[in-house]
């Protein structure tokens, strides 16, 4: 590739782009805004990509591969690092062999999340250096650099994007590619990949050993720069903070950190001591702030009012000024709603009906809760509803115990759903339960992917489809039933009143593509179906 | 620092992310430096969507600072009032009205003609807008997006360019 080639990228596409440069050997993630593009772009430019179920199982295959010697890029939304953080704080301590890269697409403001945590903190807390491009060239150049520091230190290493790195589109200018000249190949390492505790205890004092490394190595790693201005004002920043920050006080000197963790100490310090004040700007919690203050360095954090959602120029603007007068609002536009025609509405106003008390989930159905349906009760994570629907029913008095049901999502309940009916086949409530699995044949809120239940992998081939029915009866529910709820709206509300009733465990499965989906999975049915009858006719006896 | 701010705001469905993308697009391919973003991740139709595009020699942040908008471009008349703050003082309001309903064979490429309006108060030539199109849509769609173009060219022609303020 030309290195003069000017692209107009998003921050996704500059990882997807640099993940096919550094020969990444398979990607895995789970779907989540705002990371689910970079595997569909990468799979799309030619790059081998899967959906996996969960956030978990995603790291675990990443793992895997980088044991056999290949290069691997994981992605996930930020909440999806809780899931896959029991893989994640063991892997830092085990000498991993393919770069491993895992992407935290953050979200502050929560654009569409369900909170806004600030996985800067999973770096400190599991032991991994972490990158924070400012913009799509840097998603492109420090997801290369990543791979390559991945692989020198033998560590898992983050690139942590936000929503506004994410989807915003800017220019890259690519370079070579640059794959690792690594032929994947078993080679047997039991003590640095077996963690046992006899193991693990010299493998944390070789973690803490390799970031102390990684941070001497930062202080001229190239990853960090400084803007030169006026040595009244400097500011330390990264990520997006970095563009807002130079934006808003122009003439500042401004630190831009890039491997922002393990910290270059010296190269911080050298510039504290080298400007008059020095504010620290940064997007969600104090932590950099409270790194440099312990560090004994003097620098000014940001008001707690500035913890709260994004950052932005005029906010910038007010963290320099010191200004804590109340913000203006942002104008309110119009909330998204279900979309005429989704089967979800039949399914809330059926709920709605039978006054049920909703132990929700998280997906497009979430939107139940919203006016005119208003029927949903509790969303906390993905598949929260079956062990939240199943706490209630267990403590309610039995008249309200009743009326609980667990509604579920179909990429939810292959996310996180199945250890869920796994709790209430061995620890019924008196009065049974009913689990609500509102199958719309894709994984709708995200952007359509995908899943284990649709029987197609990402690039919407076809592949093995798990069978939900046959699934919830062999985990021992008793009733299982599956309903359209648009065609069969009378039956679907009978059936599910009947469920309810009972002293029993059911499951009910409302099944219906989703309008958005639904001409995508016709086109590939009927593919498929011609490709099946050509493949028969061929191999029939000639007569 | 000259930047130029638009702000492109409407519903979901009606367009405008490909709006954003065929200004910047526009904009790039002229050798300047572009930024936009949006916020997206719903992919339920009728909410409410604003993107943002940048471009100049320099731009730093993606986002508009709200009362900075040289254009602020609405695809929906019911989303006009609550998107005014983004408009600074003396910028541009382009709003359905600019289009008569009946004029557009198909009123989904209004996106299209809004843009082509706000095309004669920017500084692209006519052909790197059309180049664009022909990028951003697939060849069936080209024809009747040029249309919309064309017709919004005719109706914009009354506008006037963004005032440009002493001392800013
Ligand atoms: C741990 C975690 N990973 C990913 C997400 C993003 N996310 C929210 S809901 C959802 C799946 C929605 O699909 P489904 O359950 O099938 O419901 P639908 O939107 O199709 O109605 C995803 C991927 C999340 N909130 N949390
Ligand atoms: S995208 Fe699909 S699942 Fe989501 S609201 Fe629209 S029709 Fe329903």
């Amino acid at each position: 590739m030309a290195s003069t080639e000017r692209l107009l990228l998003s921050g996704n596409e500059a990882v997807a782009l640099a993940s096919l440069h550094a020969g990444v050997r398979l990607g895995t993630g789970y779907p989540g805004t705002p990371s689910t593009e970079i595997l569909e772009a990468f799979s799309l430019i030619g790059g081998p990509a899967q959906w996996s179920p969960n956030e978990k199982v995603a790291l675990e295959v990443a793992l895997g591969v980088s044991f056999a010697g290949g290069r691997t890029l994981v992605t996930m939304k930020h909440v999806g690092v809780n899931v896959a953080a029991d893989p994640l704080f063991t892997a830092a301590y085990i000498d991993l062999t393919g770069g491993l890269v895992l992407i935290s697409a953050d979200d502050p403001g929560m654009a569409s999340s369900q909170n806004e945590q600030d996985n800067r903190h999973y770096a400190r807390a599991a032991i991994v250096p972490m990158l924070e491009p400012s913009d799509s060239q840097e998603a492109y150049d420090f997801t290369l650099a990543a791979f390559e520091l991945s692989e020198r230190w033998r560590v898992p290493v983050i690139l942590r994007m936000t929503t506004r790195i994410c989807h915003a589109k800017t220019e890259v200018i690519p370079g070579e590619p640059r794959p690792s000249d690594m032929e994947p190949h078993f080679e047997r390492d039991i003590p640095g990949r077996v963690m046992i505790p006899a193991y693990a205890r010299p493998a944390h004092h070789k973690v803490r050993a390799k970031m102390e490394e990684i941070a001497r190595w930062n202080e001229e790693s190239g990853l960090n720069r400084i803007y030169p201005g006026d040595k009244s004002l400097g500011i330390i920043a990264s990520g997006i903070s970095v563009m807002h920050a130079r934006e808003a006080a122009p003439d500042a000197t401004v630190l831009a950190l890039g491997l922002t963790w393990p910290l270059p100490m010296q190269m911080i310090t050298d510039f504290v001591n080298s400007v008059d004040r020095c504010i620290v700007i940064e997007e969600g919690d104090h932590l950099l702030y409270e790194a440099l203050t312990v560090a004994g360095l003097r620098v000014e954090g940001k008001p707690e009012m500035y913890r709260f959602s994004e950052l932005n120029v005029s906010r910038v603007r007010r963290i320099i000024a010191g200004d804590v007068s109340p913000e203006a609002p942002r104008p309110r536009g119009k909330p998204p709603e279900l979309c005429q025609g989704c089967s979800h509405r039949e399914v809330f106003e059926a709920l709605s009906r039978l006054d049920c008390i909703v132990s929700g989930d998280i997906g497009c159905y979430t939107l139940g809760v919203l006016p005119p349906f208003e029927a949903m009760d509790t969303c906390v994570c993905m598949g929260a509803a079956i062990g939240v629907g199943l706490g209630l029913r267990h403590v309610l008095p039995e008249a309200e115990a009743r009326r609980v049901v667990s509604v579920i999502g179909d990429s939810t309940f292959v996310h996180s759903g199945l250890t869920g009916i796994a709790e209430m086949v061995y620890n019924p409530p008196p009065t049974g339960h009913v689990v609500l699995i509102v199958d719309n044949s894709t994984t709708a809120m995200t952007g359509r992917q995908e899943h284990p239940g649709t029987g197609r992998s990402l690039n919407h081939e076809p592949t093995n489809r798990m069978d939900f029915v046959a699934v919830c009866k062999a985990m021992g529910v008793k009733n299982v039933e599956v309903v359209d709820p648009q065609k069969d709206e009378a039956k679907f509300e009978e059936v599910l009143k009947d469920m309810m009733a009972r002293d029993e465990l059911s499951v009910l499965i409302a099944e219906r593509p989703c309008i958005l989906a639904a001409p995508l999975i016709r086109k590939l049915e009927k593919a498929e179906e011609e490709k099946r009858c050509a493949g028969s006719c061929a191999a029939a006896p000639v007569e | 620092m000259a930047v130029t701010n638009v702000v492109l705001a409407g519903l979901g469905g009606q367009g405008v992310v490909k709006a954003s993308d065929l200004l910047s697009t526009t904009a790039f391919s002229s050798g300047l430096q572009v930024k936009k973003s949006e916020v997206h991740g719903m992919s339920q139709r009728g909410g409410s969507v604003t993107t943002d595009v940048r471009f100049g020699k320099q731009v730093l942040s993606p986002m508009v600072p709200m009362g900075e908008a040289d254009f602020l471009m609405v695809f929906e008349s019911s989303q006009v009032d609550i998107n005014l703050g983004w408009l600074r003082p003396g910028g541009v309001l382009i709003t359905p009205d600019l289009i008569p309903e009946g004029e557009l064979k198909n009123r989904k490429s209004l996106n299209v003609a809004l843009l082509g309006a706000a095309s004669m108060v920017m500084d692209f030539s006519e052909q790197e807008w059309v180049a664009a199109i022909h990028h951003c849509f697939p060849p069936k769609l080209h024809a009747v997006n040029e249309h919309a173009f064309a017709l919004g060219r005719k109706l914009g022609a009354e506008l006037s360019r963004p005032e440009v303020i002493e001392g800013v």
